[in-house]
């Protein structure tokens, strides 16, 4: 007996030394609606902590892939495990928090009886305060009482925030969650994502807002025809750096060199070079003081990154590359 | 959890009944027709004060037993229509989606709602029931045999469409949930009194439609073993050979082998209600 509670022991200090298992982690997804293929091989891991934004043209399959992981549509092949357990499981979806693209809620409930169902359903107990100190994190807190029918389309988007984050959640899966936000609900929201980050909850956000993702997300998958076509950090997704010359007098040594630094395009005077990700902090003062030597007169130098959305719009043009990771 | 998720949206179901208009339609039409009633009843007694007490005993059977499908009627319509669209309407508007994603099974959410379900149309069948029987006690002074396996099988009635309607919600459209099951409670009925019929006159062929109908769809069977236990027993006794076949009065009550069936086709029914929800894509 002593024994056995000493192995038991041994046990769990071995497994609470083991780093958490991932938010999510989901392999070789599929899914078939009749003849058209919606999600084809989708593999990824948002890990605990971290925001992860899913991006995607339309009927990329973003949704569905959502769907899956929460179980509510069946994938034809492919595992998913939320928070460490098989997503078949019920209880995986204990600490997961999800606001739909469609969102609706009972018409004839009140706000605060909508978080009250969801707090129920979820088997947690949050007091009374906490909820509606939840309802006011999403600027409905004088409408608490007010049913959910009288609400407008933003005001239930909202809710839906609320209803996602009100079972403290460890991971809160966010489909377009600023849809029908106004300008001061999305920097809400973006306000919102960043407190969630700060406290440590993993978020997975869908969204076609680019800049937002852009803003508070530490990883990228692009979806693209169902399949993953790019994934990684924003710096190795956004690697390449630019520099915006304006010269003159620049003779074929100078223009040598420039094509020596990266990729040159040149219109009148202004030149672009794109960098290599790899380049080191001296690479842009060396490359100046170079051209000076050459008898280059430079006028201005200001360094550029792509921005994620060119980068987007870049890869689903070419089709996903071996930039994949 | 299951326990839990099943009382939760079991209650969740009966306040939507009760903040939708749904009750109050249904109130408006109860009071309409028991206030009809009472009326009816009170003209039965003083314009025919010369009836022997065999012949209102006989009136008041018949006319209760009308009255009474009038209710199991409106009973039907109204939890026919609540259940189709709760579900076939939640997943449809995407209500459903925020609710299935937190740690619940679907089937505990559909037993769930079939509880609250059931719950709202027995104590719907069972309360208007009971204010007609005591408004035929006032009127008449007749009180029936067996007033509450009578209000239970009516109960029962009512159960059953809801589950077949529970059924069609998760594969057809919020509004052909709500149809097909009256439609199918309104066409057996109607095989129940051409089987009725067909036993009167004795053509055997006739009388099996009847007997079909009420094993596909036990709707009709529960009714007539209703009416058996709201009228008089000695009335048919006393006018048995002319009053075959007559659509609100039953010769026989219920087998318990009948009873029984009825149980296994909501349990069947409902087990291929969870197991079509269960796979359903949302």
């Amino acid at each position: 007996m002593t024994g056995q509670a000493t192995r038991q022991e041994a046990a769990q200090r071995a497994l609470a030394g083991l780093p958490p298992s991932a938010a999510v982690w989901c392999s070789g997804l599929h899914k078939r609606y009749r003849r058209r293929t919606a999600v084809d091989g989708v593999s990824f891991t948002v890990e605990r902590g971290e925001v992860m934004g899913l991006l995607g043209p339309n009927g990329a399959g973003k949704t569905s892939v959502i769907k899956m992981l929460l179980g509510l549509v069946r994938p034809d092949a492919g595992e998913v495990l939320l928070l460490g357990r098989p997503a078949r499981d019920p209880y995986a979806r204990a600490r997961v928090g999800y606001l739909p693209e469609l969102f609706r809620y009972q018409p004839w409930l009140t706000a605060a009886e909508v978080l009250a169902l969801h707090v129920r359903l979820a088997g947690v107990a949050v007091p009374a305060g906490e909820r509606q100190e939840g309802l006011a994190a999403v600027g409905l807190g004088d409408r608490a009482g007010d049913r959910v029918g009288g609400f407008s389309k933003g005001m239930q988007q909202r809710l839906g925030l609320a209803v996602a984050l009100v079972a403290r959640p460890e991971l809160v899966i966010l489909d377009e969650p600023t849809s029908a936000l106004d300008p001061l609900g999305r920097a809400d929201v973006r306000d919102l994502l960043l407190s969630l980050k700060a406290r440590g909850v993993a978020v997975l956000l869908n969204s076609h807002l680019i800049g937002e993702v852009e803003r508070v997300c530490d990883r990228v998958v692009i979806l693209d025809k169902g399949r993953v076509a790019a994934a990684g950090t924003l710096p190795e997704l956004l690697g390449q750096r630019e520099l915006r010359l304006r010269l003159d007098r620049v003779g074929p040594e100078a223009r040598a060199r420039l094509a020596a630094a990266g990729r040159l395009t040149r219109g009148g005077d202004a030149y672009t070079v794109t960098l290599p990700a790899e380049l080191d902090d001296a690479a842009v003062p060396d490359l100046v003081a170079d051209l000076v030597g050459l008898g280059v007169r430079v006028h201005a130098v200001e360094p550029g990154r792509i921005s994620l959305e060119e980068r987007l719009l870049d890869i689903l043009r070419t089709g996903p590359s071996e930039e994949r990771s | 959890m299951t326990a839990r998720t099943v009382l939760t949206i079991a209650a969740l179901t009966l306040q939507e009944a009760a903040r939708r208009k749904v009750l109050r339609s249904l109130a408006l039409l109860t009071f309409a027709l028991l206030g009809l009633s009472a009326w009816g009843f009170t003209r039965l007694d003083a314009e025919f004060g010369g009836l022997t007490s065999g012949e209102a005993r006989l009136a008041a059977s018949a006319v209760l037993n009308l009255v009474m499908f009038g209710l199991s009627l409106i009973a039907a319509l109204g939890t026919a229509f609540l259940a189709g669209p709760t579900l076939a309407g939640e997943t449809e508007s995407g209500i459903a989606l925020a609710m299935l994603a937190r740690p619940v099974r679907r089937s505990a959410v559909l037993l769930g709602k079939w509880l609250g379900l059931v719950t709202f149309g027995s104590g719907y069948v069972v309360l208007a029931g009971l204010a007609q029987l005591l408004i035929v006690r006032v009127t008449m002074g007749y009180w029936p045999p067996r007033p509450v396996t009578g209000l239970a099988l009516l109960a029962a009635q009512t159960a059953v469409l809801l589950t077949l309607g529970l059924l069609l919600s998760t594969v057809v459209s919020p509004m052909a949930s709500g149809v097909v099951p009256v439609g199918l409670f309104g066409a057996t009925w109607i095989a129940g009194v051409v089987g009725a019929v067909g036993d009167a006159l004795g053509n055997s062929g006739v009388a099996r439609v009847g007997t079909v109908s009420r094993m596909l769809l036990p709707t009709d069977g529960l009714w007539r073993g209703a009416m058996n236990a709201f009228q008089d027993p000695s009335v048919l006794a006393q006018f048995g050979v002319a009053f075959e076949g007559h659509p609100f009065l039953s010769e026989t009550g219920l087998t318990p082998a009948y009873v029984g069936w009825a149980a296994l086709w909501v349990a069947l029914v409902f087990g291929l209600a969870a197991l079509a929800f269960q796979r359903r894509d949302l």
